[in-house]
């Protein structure tokens, strides 16, 4: 099997959008590009797990193929590897899966087999989990409400950053902002394999009033687009020289 | 999909006499009580055939096939089998209402947590604990695998013989690879003070936080400098000091391996003070003027006594 790149967006917000496009419908198209779509809602102290602003994180993730988890910010950083190694684990299992039902036929999954040959098959979705290469953009809300958690999400950031260079595979990592000055959103880091050089960036960051959620998952699926355009422009010219 | 923290919680409410049966193997187990929450799934008490045994039971099916892998190789790669309760059964149970749960039966290992065994019966016990455990790590560490959760929650110590026991390990992971699993105050990653990679080291790290931990069960704070705070803390705790030396370099990450970390250990508590069995000369000699003293007292208060028991003799006549 050829080992891909796994492609994820990662949302960090407090609540709901109010402007532009639904992001819902926007994260069901990013998962049709491929693009896993994650989101992790922060809460207030004062908040409680079922308030209704927060319905839309789950409903995020549940239309971008992702998972979605809501926390008190004091948690943040254990809950942002735990939701990127799942929705990895999450993704490969259905790749994985799709791969049985061609050897096995359809309406075979992992828990159709018995437990000695699950064994083995998960044992493939762990190497795959550990060696393939994966990008995550992650995008952070900073209207005005998250202002006082930014310090949380920086460190939450450079925890993942931690947990994921530990494996054998190669990662990406960029950051961006919404909503934008002028933009939907703002290039806080480029992708780079590490995020270590965010404590520099991290504390620029302005808040403004709005939240623009489905704009800035739009413009976010479309730095994944943009690099891989490049890409394979690249290895075009490269085809062209051989042949020459 | 969502992970959703209360409904984890609400996921197995097994009452006692609930019978699992296997889909797979036709095995029927009788839920006897909860034994606790793990990271995924809940751990029952319960009875097969007479036995006790452990019942780990989650609607995560690829996890617990996860966990079951380690105990397998676990089985594979032990020597006294003391490396994690040994497995007994995997297998499937499909509830009245349609759901699907996957389960594992494992060895019941019943004993007191470390931290309550060592308050009981006395921090004595706590270096040879620790020798136990190193010895373990050094075992599995040279099979190619490292413990990674290992915290005082996953250690029990089963009693007569006292010997510690490791009860979860959901977060063995081969050598080189990033931990599966791990806590954050047992972490050194969460510390600063080294990577997620699994290889020996990360698991001493999280032993010497294991050690303070149970002085300290409250926990506490990493701060602005977590080495600082650690080394603070270290300092500070008075049944550690013996072994402040080797807990040191497990934190810092000086130890390569488990053996170099187990053979400090074991100078430290088999150091005998040189004081007692030895006599010299000099010490000999003041022994035998004390003896003569107290000899020549004893017989002048014989001979008073004696006077005594005369004069009365005396006196009644």
């Amino acid at each position: 099997m050829k080992k891909g790149t796994l492609k994820q967006i990662l949302l960090i917000t407090d609540g709901c959008s109010n402007k532009g496009e639904n992001p819902s419908a926007v994260a069901a198209l990013a998962f049709e590009q491929g693009i896993t779509v994650n989101v992790i809602g922060v809460l207030e102290d004062s908040q409680t797990e079922h308030d209704s602003g927060l319905q839309e994180v789950e409903d995020i993730a549940l239309s971008g193929g992702g998972v979605s988890q809501i926390v008190y910010q004091q948690v943040l950083s254990k809950t942002v590897q735990a939701v990127t190694k799942q929705a990895m684990t999450q993704t490969l299992q259905g790749v994985v899966n799709q791969e049985l039902q061609q050897i096995l036929g359809p309406n075979q999954s992992l828990e159709d087999l018995p437990p000695e040959q699950r064994g083995e098959v998960m044992e493939v979705v762990e190497d795959l989990g550990e060696t393939c290469d994966l990008e995550v953009l992650v995008l952070v809300d900073t209207s005005a409400s998250m202002t006082d958690k930014l310090p949380t999400v920086q460190e939450a950031l450079f925890d993942l950053s931690v947990s994921l260079n530990a494996r054998i595979g190669r990662n990406r990592f960029s950051i961006y902002a919404f909503p934008g000055k002028k933009t939907a959103i703002n290039k806080v880091l480029d992708w780079a394999p590490r995020l270590d050089s965010i404590s520099s960036v991290f504390p620029k960051l302005t808040s403004g009033g709005i939240t623009p959620t489905g704009p800035a998952l739009k413009e976010a699926m479309y730095q994944f687009g943009k690099k891989s355009l490049l890409r394979s422009f690249r290895n075009e010219n490269r085809s062209d020289v051989e042949e020459a | 999909m969502k992970i959703d923290q209360t409904s984890k919680k609400r996921e197995h409410p097994l009452p006692p006499g609930t019978i699992i049966s296997g889909k797979w193997h036709r095995n029927q187990y009788k839920i006897v009580k909860k034994l606790g929450n793990g990271a995924v799934g809940t751990v029952y008490l319960c009875d097969h055939q007479g036995n006790r045994a452990a019942l780990k039971i989650s609607s995560s099916g690829s996890s617990i096939t996860t966990e079951v892998n380690v105990l397998k190789t676990l089985k594979k790669v032990q020597g006294n089998g003391s490396l994690g309760p040994s497995l007994l059964d995997v297998d499937d149970w499909l509830h009245p209402s349609g759901a699907r749960y996957s389960f594992y039966v494992m060895e019941y290992v019943n004993g007191q947590g470390l931290g309550t065994f060592i308050r009981l019966n006395g921090d004595d016990w706590l270096g040879t604990f620790m020798m136990q455990l190193l010895g373990d790590l050094e075992h599995l560490h040279r099979s190619g695998w490292v413990f990674g959760d290992l915290k005082t929650e996953n250690l029990l110590v089963a009693s007569s013989p006292p010997r510690v026991r490791w009860i979860d390990v959901g977060g063995t992971t081969q050598i080189g690879r990033s931990i599966k699993e791990y806590t954050e105050f047992y972490d050194r990653g969460y510390w600063n003070m080294g990577s997620r990679k699994a290889e020996p080291s990360y698991d001493l790290f999280a032993l010497a936080m294991v050690m303070l931990h149970v002085y300290h069960p409250g926990r506490f704070d990493k701060g602005n400098q977590p080495e600082k705070t650690l080394m603070n803390k270290l300092g500070s705790t008075r049944q550690l000091k013996r072994f402040q030396v080797p807990l040191k370099k497990a934190l810092k990450g000086t130890y390569t391996s488990s053996s170099q970390m187990k053979q400090e250990i074991a100078t430290l508590l088999m150091y005998r003070p040189q004081t007692s069995p030895k006599m010299t000369r000099a010490t000999a000699r003041k022994v035998t003027t004390a003896n003569r003293d107290r000899s020549l007292l004893e017989s002048i208060s014989i001979l008073i006594a004696a006077g005594l028991f005369y004069l009365f003799h005396i006196l009644l006549i």
